[in-house]
């Protein structure tokens, strides 16, 4: 009698104890965690080994980029931005929002290229090839020198021109 | 009762074939034809057979509800529809109306294929197939989800613009899921982890990074809308609801979490839903949808017939909780009368309002003015202009106002 109470108490405790005893999904494995972690941070951190060049970047983006976006980042089809230009705008009546002008961090260029282009065939280009993008369009907004190799050591150093143009909305406490 | 039911109607098909009564009813027989002949068709013969829509659709005289786009769309994989609010009554957007915004098309996903991983700053990685996540204890809330980019009229907006237009990127719908924080508590989020970035499983991987303290609060993995799965262009199998944030960080198709110390910086939270002052800075993790509410009825395209009583009815919301009073104005904001609010008032949850008025016939300017439990009024479109500037783009949560000209047509004023 004494032990059946005993039991169901404690029985009661694991019925009423928080997660982890749920138990529900698995533990993922660094090999799934690998393939899966795909996102590069500000810091560089998640960028992969491999590296590229403007001159690289400057062909791929002739044959795979130019048809949407311009000869040059230049002359871009209809409903999308430019990728280059605009630079000293921001205060302006006519702001024009960039790669060049706009975006903070170059790091963002190397990610979001890697998951999102080119538009047709997300996930084709080589790590190599999304470096030397990066590079190309860095040179195109006149943000590095022609020659520029870029790899995960060098990329987060690239100083972007409005890295300092944005503040966390005052309103949105978080 | 079939039986009787049966016999009637052979009764009128005998009547209808042969033109003659039965005996017993000859008395009656010639107004029966006659009532007959004045009978809508719909009832003269049976209707569709009970099982010929398995999963049912809309009368095919409401075929103009439908959800449109905003002009032209030149990549239609990276492209919105808009709710038609002029149509719907009450606060739930049937899910086949429920407005649109893709960055990169609509997968179809096969749901036993879907994973859904949890690492970064947590002590336990762990990966979730969609048996996993409905195992979960379910939570069900209605909540409105708004495209930051809804009502673009920062700069101008053209007469004609319906409510559709200016304001269809809003819709709201009762998500059924598991809360964030019981899926969390399982991996379990280590100190110092700040900020979660979500990831979806479509062609642009949409990235977001959430701040962990919304993670923790009230956001939900859903798997269901309105009592069904998701519509696989709400986010199928699985998308993060986070009630009162902008719609773009509510990741559909969503694939991974991974928890970290500081924002992650993506294109969507630098490039793309960052908001231009007029001084060149440009204000970042704009989440909350601000107060805002607008007049449905009447609007472009759905003005009043004829002078006399006329139902004002609209909606009113805010990211910050619950919509506390709405005030309605038919002469551009001098004078403002209360607004009855139809229960449920719930927060951060579309909130219908009322307000019976009796049209002279006369020019007029219809305008709606919410304020929330946090004391927000929505703003004047002067005052929104001063504060933000017109490059701003998102978050455009100004009074709106509809001119109502003597011949009933509604058009857009600003
Ligand atoms: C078929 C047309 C097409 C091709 C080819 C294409 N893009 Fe894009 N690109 C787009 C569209 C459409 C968007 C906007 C996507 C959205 O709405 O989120 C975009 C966005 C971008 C952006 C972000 C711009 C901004 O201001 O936020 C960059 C950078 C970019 N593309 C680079 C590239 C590169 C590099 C290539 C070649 C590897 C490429 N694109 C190929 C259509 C294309």
């Amino acid at each position: 009698m004494r032990c059946n109470i005993l039991l169901l108490a404690a029985l009661g405790l694991t019925a009423a104890a928080p997660p982890p005893s749920g138990g529900f999904g698995r533990p993922a494995t660094p090999a799934e965690i690998a393939a899966a972690d795909i996102d590069v941070r500000a810091d560089g951190a998640g960028l992969p080994p491999g590296h590229g060049s403007v001159a690289e970047g400057s062909a791929l983006f002739a044959s795979a980029c130019a048809a949407c976006h311009g000869d040059q980042g230049q002359k871009p089809l209809t409903g999308l931005l430019r990728l280059t230009g605009g630079r000293g705008t921001l205060a302006t009546a006519n702001p024009v929002q960039t790669v060049g002008s706009y975006w903070p961090y170059a790091t963002t260029l190397f990610d979001y290229i890697r998951r999102a282009m080119p538009f047709p065939a997300p996930g084709s280009l080589s790590d190599d090839q999304v470096y030397a993008l990066t590079a190309y369009v860095l040179r195109l907004n006149d943000i590095v020198p022609d020659g520029t190799e870029l790899d995960a050591a060098t990329l987060p150093k690239v100083r972007m021109p409005n890295r300092d143009g944005f503040v966390p909305n005052p309103d949105d406490a978080h | 009762m079939p039986d009787k039911a049966d016999t009637g109607i052979s009764r009128r098909r005998m009547l209808r074939r042969t033109g003659f009564a039965l005996a017993g009813v000859s008395s009656a027989a010639p107004s029966a034809r006659a009532a007959a002949a004045d009978l809508p068709p719909w009832m003269l013969e049976q209707g569709a057979p009970v099982s010929e829509n398995p999963y049912g659709v809309p009368s095919p005289f409401e075929k103009s509800v439908v959800r449109i786009t905003g002009g032209k769309q030149p990549f239609p994989t990276s492209a919105h529809m808009l709710t038609p609010l002029q149509d719907l009554d009450g606060i739930i957007t049937p899910n086949g109306l429920h407005y649109v915004r893709d960055h990169g098309g609509t997968p179809a996903i096969d749901p036993d294929r879907h994973r859904l991983l949890v690492h970064g700053m947590v002590d336990r990685p762990l990966s979730f197939g969609m048996d996993d996540l409905t195992r979960f204890p379910s939570v069900s809330r209605i909540h409105f989800l708004e495209c930051s980019g809804n009502t673009p009229l920062y700069k101008s907006g053209k007469p004609d613009w319906s409510v559709q237009m200016t304001h269809g990127l809003v819709s709201c719908a009762e998500w059924t899921g598991v809360r964030l924080s019981d899926v969390l508590a399982e991996a379990g989020v280590q100190p110092g982890a700040a900020w979660m970035l979500a990831e979806g499983a479509d062609a642009a991987a949409l990235t977001r990074s959430i701040p962990v303290a919304k993670a923790l609060d009230d956001a939900i993995l859903a798997y269901a809308q309105n009592g069904e799965r998701l519509r696989p262009e709400q986010g199928y199998p699985l998308r993060l609801l986070l009630p009162g944030y902008e719609g773009n960080t509510c990741v559909k198709w969503l694939r991974r979490l991974k928890l970290g110390d500081q924002p992650f910086q993506t294109r969507e939270e630098t490039s793309k839903y960052t908001s231009l002052m007029p001084d060149g800075i440009a204000r970042q993790f704009n989440f909350t949808m601000e107060a805002k509410s607008v007049i449905t009825r009447p609007s472009p395209g759905c003005g009043p017939k004829q002078p006399g009583f006329c139902e004002i009815s609209g909606l009113a919301w805010s990211g910050h909780g619950r919509v506390v009073r709405v005030e309605v104005s038919t002469d551009g904001g001098a004078i403002w009368r209360d607004a009855a609010l139809q229960d449920p008032v719930l927060p951060k949850c579309l909130t219908r309002f009322r307000l019976p008025w009796t049209w002279d016939g006369g020019p007029a300017l219809l305008q709606s003015r919410t304020t929330d439990e946090k004391g927000e009024v929505q703003p004047t479109r002067e005052r929104l202009l001063a504060a933000r500037g017109t490059h701003y783009y998102y978050h455009y949560n100004a009074i709106n106002t509809w001119r109502l000209a003597p011949g009933g047509e509604v058009t857009l004023a600003l």
